[in-house]
């Protein structure tokens, strides 16, 4: 006799393997749904995986930590995909070397506004203390955001939201702005957008040009190490007004 | 394939040792990519195991942030409460971040230059 369907349900949703398994599916599915509109960057493949996960879990009213549970072994590859970033790095050096300048400049003026600037417009909307602290490291990678948010008294795992939707809003409007500003070189393109949307905007990047990525890589890496520096420097001065 | 791997995982465990036992602010990862940087610089570049499994790991990068992503069900009561300052500091933040960063690049750009052919 075959095992009635909740019972199956019930080893299912306690074994790591379905959390896995569908973050894998959704991304394929939405991976493919950007593929098919032409890497349009409005069909932001995080974007609708995260809202069929979201709806899928709501609607078996599966509860977070159950996913992430299966989930985390895709989330632990972030550590290792982080040190691979050294390559495409290395093999852009001869232009990051004539670059130098601009990179360095563009670095400290990117990093300073990312970071001022998310917490005083969420002050000025009237953003919680709570919030406006988890607010400061959106726009550097999750695993570096969700370790300063802890640092300095932020919600860790608000932080990883809040950079998840930075990173996308970067990988959806930056060609626009750019397109916009008539900024055409790659190299700038593609560090501005890592500044700003760390690595989403790095995964949108290498997509669109090989160059650019590289350059994504690069300001990524250097904003992460930048910001962990800065926040826990200026947090004080941030909440305090 | 299993070595280039193994060889990610021991300089990201490197970083983390480095940066727990040196209580610094940096991320164990990041430095690990920076200590990866400098070993590639004194080799002189990656091998070619390395090179494609790092290819094949960054190719998909953008799946790795669905699992933190997934992470805003648990925040809905307070991005419920606080929306409109989130998405506000969010949007403008971003998009004030990519154009300071790229005009500064493009003016100390134009300026270095403009020193060359002066």
């Amino acid at each position: 006799m075959t095992p009635p369907i909740s019972e199956l349900w019930v080893y299912l949703s306690a074994s790591p393997l379905l959390g896995l398994t569908i973050t894998l599916l959704a991304y394929q599915a939405a991976f493919w749904l950007y593929q098919r509109s032409g890497a349009n960057p409005l069909a932001n493949p995080v974007l609708i995986a995260v809202s069929m996960l979201v709806l899928f879990l709501w609607l078996t009213s599966t509860r977070y930590e159950t996913y992430f549970a299966g989930a985390q072994f895709v989330h632990f590859l972030l550590g290792p995909a982080t040190v691979a970033l050294a390559i495409p790095l290395y093999q852009q050096i001869r232009r990051v070397r004539a670059m130098l300048l601009p990179v360095i400049v563009g670095l400290l003026a990117g990093s300073l506004t990312a970071i001022l600037s998310a917490v005083l417009i969420g002050r000025l909307f009237g953003a919680s203390p709570s919030t406006q602290l988890s607010l400061a490291p959106k726009s550097v990678t999750t695993p570096i955001a969700m370790g300063i948010a802890e640092r300095i008294g932020g919600i860790p795992s608000l932080t990883a939201v809040l950079v998840i939707v930075t990173g996308i809003i970067g990988a959806v409007g930056a060609r626009y702005i750019f397109d916009a500003l008539k900024l055409r070189d790659p190299a700038i393109r593609g560090f501005a957008i890592g500044i700003a949307s760390h690595g989403i905007g790095t995964a949108r990047a290498f997509q669109v040009n090989e160059q650019s990525g590289a350059f994504a890589a690069l300001a990524m890496g250097l904003n992460g190490a930048l910001t962990a520096l800065l926040v826990p420097l200026l947090a004080g001065w941030l909440t305090a007004g | 394939m299993i070595s280039a791997l193994s060889l990610l995982l021991l300089f990201q465990l490197t970083g983390e040792v480095l940066a727990r036992y040196f209580d610094l602010p940096v991320p164990g990862p990041v430095i690990g990519m920076l200590l990866l940087f400098v070993a590639l610089a004194l080799r002189g570049g990656p091998g070619e195991e390395l090179r494609t499994t790092s290819q094949t790991l960054l190719q998909h990068l953008s799946l790795l942030f669905v699992p933190a992503g997934t992470g805003i069900m648990v925040h809905l009561h307070r991005v419920a409460d606080e929306w409109l300052a989130l998405l506000l500091a969010l949007l403008i933040s971003t998009v004030v971040t990519l154009v300071v960063t790229a005009l500064v690049m493009k003016y100390c750009q134009r300026r270095a230059t403009e020193e060359e052919s002066a």
